[in-house]
This record gives structure tokens, sequence and C-alpha cells, in this order.
């Protein structure tokens, strides 16, 4: 019962802060949402079992994607101009439920085999023994540092003061 | 009533609409970034609902909404540093003043 109803409680919040990401004019309040909705959604990886990941989703999405963007907001000074929809709206709106139409017939047309099997207690562990152990994703782990390697030294390379 | 995997899926599937509404409607390019971050929440949501109803003891889709996870922090790292050197040559962020690469 405590679930269906921190279920039915994140699902609006979530909802609800991504309808104010979309409509408010204000930008910063938009940021401000946003980061409302990324505790949701870790609220959401915590009913779905997955501890690890909702500790995760708050270190990096909320103390860091969204100090990041708040620090942006603030440096192109652009909260004054709003942020006004485009003249592509009314399309935007209908392929935006077309899309949401199509996915939700699909879920509900698709026959999912649901495992019995209850979930594991703690995930931390056996992530760590799927990424390092044998068969694991080791490669795609070692390619990350390398990605992130290449994001601070282009983010710097942006950022600097052409003379 | 409980919480099946058709719930979080559904959810899934709205908020990825919202982002995606965003993402192609508005000015703002900051606002357009945090549409895509939605976007990119929506989708972590429906791996990990997969990955606890379908093969709970396996893991997979947490792992791959880790990697999701890293990947969406340095989009956002470049994206922003991007938007702020537009900034800085072009005195704007609008989408639609960002003309230089246009045909």
């Amino acid at each position: 019962m405590g679930q269906v109803i921190s279920f039915w409680l994140f699902a609006v919040i979530v909802i609800g802060a991504a309808l104010g990401v979309v409509l408010l004019r204000n930008v910063f309040r938009a940021a401000m949402l946003l980061i409302l909705g990324f505790l949701a959604v870790a609220g959401i990886f915590v009913l779905l079992q997955a501890d690890f990941l909702a500790a995760i989703q708050v270190l990096i999405y909320i103390g860091a994607i969204g100090i990041l963007i708040v620090l942006a907001i603030m440096l192109t000074r652009e909260i004054t101009m709003g942020s006004p929809s485009n003249k592509f709206r009314i399309p935007a709106l209908i392929i935006a439920a077309l899309f949401a139409g199509g996915v939700i017939y699909a879920v509900f047309n698709t026959p999912w085999q649901i495992s019995n099997s209850p979930p594991l207690e703690t995930t931390t562990s056996s992530l760590a023994v799927k990424f390092f152990g044998e068969n694991g994703f080791i490669l795609p782990l070692e390619i990350v540092p390398i990605v992130l390697l290449t994001t601070i030294l282009g983010a710097i390379v942006l950022i600097k003061d052409k003379k | 009533m409980t919480i099946g995997l058709e719930h979080y899926l559904v959810l899934s599937a709205i908020l990825f609409s919202i982002g995606l509404y965003g993402a192609l409607a508005k000015h703002n390019a900051i606002v357009i970034l945090m549409c895509i971050e939605i976007m990119l929440s929506a989708v972590n949501i429906a791996l990990v609902a997969f990955s606890r109803y379908i093969v709970p003891l396996q893991l997979t889709g947490q792992i791959f909404a880790i990697f999701a996870i890293a990947i969406a922090a340095a989009e956002t790292a470049v994206g922003l540093a991007i938007i702020i050197s537009i900034y800085r040559s072009r005195e704007t962020i609008d989408a639609g003043k960002i003309d230089l690469m246009k045909w």
C-alpha cells in the first residue's frame, strides 16, 4: 500500500516538475523545478529497488548537472528574456502526443514476461561483480573515463578566452 | 491494486513526451538542454523498470542506466560550454537566432 502511494506521489511530482520546466517562462524557476524532478526520479529508483542508482542520481544529476545548469543560466543572463515557445508549438505538441500515444499503445499490447523472483536486497556489490567480474562490462567501463577526459578537455577548450 | 511494469513504462513515456515537446518548441538553448535531460531521465526510469521486473537478478538495465547517466553528465558539460561560447560571441542563446550553419 505504501508503495502504491509513494509511486503516485513521485509520479505526480515528476510529471508536474517536467510540465513546469516546459511551461514556465522564468528560466531560473524552470531549473529549480528540474532539480525537484530529478529528486523525485531518485525516489522512483528507490521504489524500483535500485539503491545505488538512486544515490548516483542524487550525486550526479542534482549535485553536478543541476548546479551546472544554474551556473549557465546565471552566466548568460537570459532570465529576463524568459523562455517563450517558437512557431513550432502546435506541430511539436502533435508529435509529442503521437509519440506518447504510440508508446503507451505498445506498452499495453506487448506480453511482457514478468519474472517472479524477488529483487536483490542491495544492488551495489552485485553491480560491482557485473562490472568487474568475469564476462563483465569492463571494456565499456574503461571507455567511459576516456569519454569524460575528452569532455573535460573539450569544455576547457570551448570555454577558453580566444586571444 | 499493485504497481507493475506498465505503470513505470507509461510514466516514462509521458515524461519523454513532455521533454520532446520542450526540446522541439523552445527558443532558449539552456531550456532545450534541460528538456533533453528530462528525456534521458525518462529513459533511465524505463531501463531500471525493465531491470526490476523482467530480469531482477541480472541488473543489466541498471548498468545501462549508469552508463546513460555518465554520458548525460558529459553531454551537459559540453553542451553548456558550447552555449556559453556562443553567448560570448553572439550575445544570444536563442536557438532561432543561432543560424551560422543554416543553408
